[in-house]
């Protein structure tokens, strides 16, 4: 049996690759959020300094659902010609499988909020009044708690009908926490007003805790047929 | 047991009526908020049955997903014993006795934990593998009506007490709306789920979402210091007689609430005989893998198996 890192990397690479020649997954990405961009630009026309007190909500809800939308394909893709059967009979480890998918989403999604926060500056004429820097602690945090729990409960939403509805509704009500965190952590520097030190600690738990409950509990879901 | 459930149908019914009567027309009238308070009697008691029952529905899914596997069962009793003996000492600890909170007693928080501990062995003693299931099924089902009940008298009473129908920073408030998200979307996938592992993924989720609560606990307490809100009930201790009068409602909803989950875990079991009785009878049919045998052989109703 390869080492557990070993098939990790493979299964990453090979969803990379995938990734790379279709884009399927990060054209839908890109063009839903740019859409959800310039409705909420439609709906909201703030002053610079109203934009600094929402924006911030703005973004995480737009890579929310665009979050959504690649997640969606994780595990479909892994459906047609019965791969996903091939894998659960292998001897490999279940979470090696799981770890692969969560990173593999986590680039994509890091990738869309690496074009789209360019966008998000430039409609809504952004300047940060905090510590610009600890912006990226919590879009880090922030982004692997979206993926840590999507790809879990989209391999949970496979044994579902309607499973494409079914993934946001157990998603969300268990991502309020993360939001939260990622939304009031956001706002905090922009504004400048207060410390964003509690909503980073609070994403760092957030992400331990149900990382380590995603990988507790993986085989259970990749067996579960 | 079959005769126990008209008696205490009928105790319950008594129990209600007394517990409303107590409510109107005993309980002395609020000295600040009028006649509005009364809805106390109906909304903390809804509350705390409610949470007993997510509590209940959380311990059945950790049983369920914890009995697949010797080696897990034996962990998993391992970590509550654990909790059960960490829970019992720790809060006479010095050090610990002074991060309580006031008005918390070493002693409340010792007896919480042991009773954790017992309620996650009694429930694995008297509920066999299947009937966890069915039991988190049920527990979860008359939460979530209880909790709606919470989430609607809550407003109907902030409205002319507070003046705001519903105050977005607030712990309690906000915990609870989360809770009951989270129990809709367990609902959900139970209902969406065709597969005949539901009950796993249904238990998965339990899990996950009893995870979510002490995260949407912290978050929204440290939100609200940053940006003071009204705070429920207003501090103070309560009347003694108004105290004795919610007690009194609140063992009426138990009552009532139990009432109901016992009829919906029977209804529950009876749905499942009467699926697998399908099952085997479409088995046994002609072209099936076993020879014909004539339909009234097939139990639809319980029996000796």
């Amino acid at each position: 049996m390869r080492s557990f890192w070993s098939i990790t990397l493979a299964t990453l690479t090979k969803d990379i690759r995938l990734e790379w020649r279709s884009k399927d997954a990060l054209n839908a990405m890109l063009f839903f959020s740019l859409l959800v961009v310039v409705i909420f630009v439609f709906s909201f026309d703030p002053l610079a300094e109203e934009s600094r007190h929402i924006v911030g909500g703005l973004v995480w809800v737009a890579f929310l659902f665009a979050a959504v939308v690649a997640l969606n394909q994780t595990w479909a893709r892994e459906l047609r010609n019965q791969v996903l059967d091939a894998y659960r009979v292998s001897p490999a480890a279940a979470n090696a499988l799981f770890v692969a998918k969560v990173l593999g989403n986590f680039v994509f999604v890091s990738l869309l909020e690496a074009l789209m926060t360019p966008l998000f500056i430039i409609f809504y004429n952004l300047r940060a009044l905090g510590p610009t820097w600890q912006l990226i602690p919590i879009a880090l945090l922030g982004t692997w708690a979206l993926v840590v729990n999507g790809t879990f409960f989209a391999a949970m939403s496979l044994r579902t009908r309607s499973r494409e509805l079914m993934l946001p509704l157990l998603l969300f009500p268990v991502t309020i926490p993360a939001l939260l965190g990622m939304v009031a952590g956001t706002t905090n520097i922009l504004t400048g007003e207060n410390p964003a030190h509690f909503w980073i600690v609070l994403l760092l738990t957030y992400d331990v805790v149900f990382t380590t409950a995603c990988l507790a509990l993986f085989e259970t879901v990749l067996q579960a047929e | 047991m079959k005769r126990a459930f008209p008696i205490l149908a009928v105790v319950t019914a008594l129990l209600l009526a007394y517990a409303f009567y107590q409510a109107i027309f005993v309980a002395p009238t609020d000295a600040l908020q009028g006649n509005v308070y009364r809805i106390i009697y109906y909304h903390v008691p809804s509350a705390w049955t409610a949470f007993l029952l997510f509590f209940i529905n959380f311990i059945a899914s950790v049983q369920y997903l914890a009995s697949a596997k010797p080696s897990t069962e034996r962990a998993a009793n391992g970590v509550v014993i654990a909790i059960g003996i960490a829970g019992a000492v720790a809060p006479f600890l010095p050090q610990v006795k002074q991060q309580l909170p006031a008005g918390m007693y070493p002693s409340s928080v010792a007896t919480t934990a042991l009773i954790i501990a017992a309620v996650y062995f009694l429930v694995g003693k008297y509920f066999p593998e299947q009937s966890l299931d069915v039991l988190a099924v049920t527990t979860a089902e008359v939460g979530v009506v209880f909790c709606t009940i919470v989430l609607i008298t809550g407003p109907i009473w902030a409205r002319p007490v507070w003046g705001i129908w519903w105050a977005p920073g607030d712990i309690r408030l906000t915990s609870t709306l989360v809770l009951w998200l989270i129990y809709v979307s367990y609902l959900v996938l139970r209902r969406f789920s065709d597969s005949a592992q539901t009950q796993k993924l249904a238990a998965v989720l339990a899990v996950f979402g009893a995870l979510d609560v002490p995260l949407v606990y912290f978050s929204i307490w440290f939100f609200r210091t940053q940006h003071p809100q009204p705070v429920i009930g207003g501090g103070g201790s309560m009347d003694p007689r108004m105290l004795h009068v919610l007690l009194i409602n609140w063992m009426a909803f138990l009552c009532f609430a139990f009432l109901v989950c016992w009829s919906r875990y029977g209804l529950e079991k009876l749905r499942r005989e009467v699926e697998e009785a399908e099952a085997l009878e479409s088995l046994l049919e002609p072209g099936g893998l076993a020879p014909p045998p004539s339909k009234s052989s097939v139990p639809l109703s319980r029996g000796p198996q």
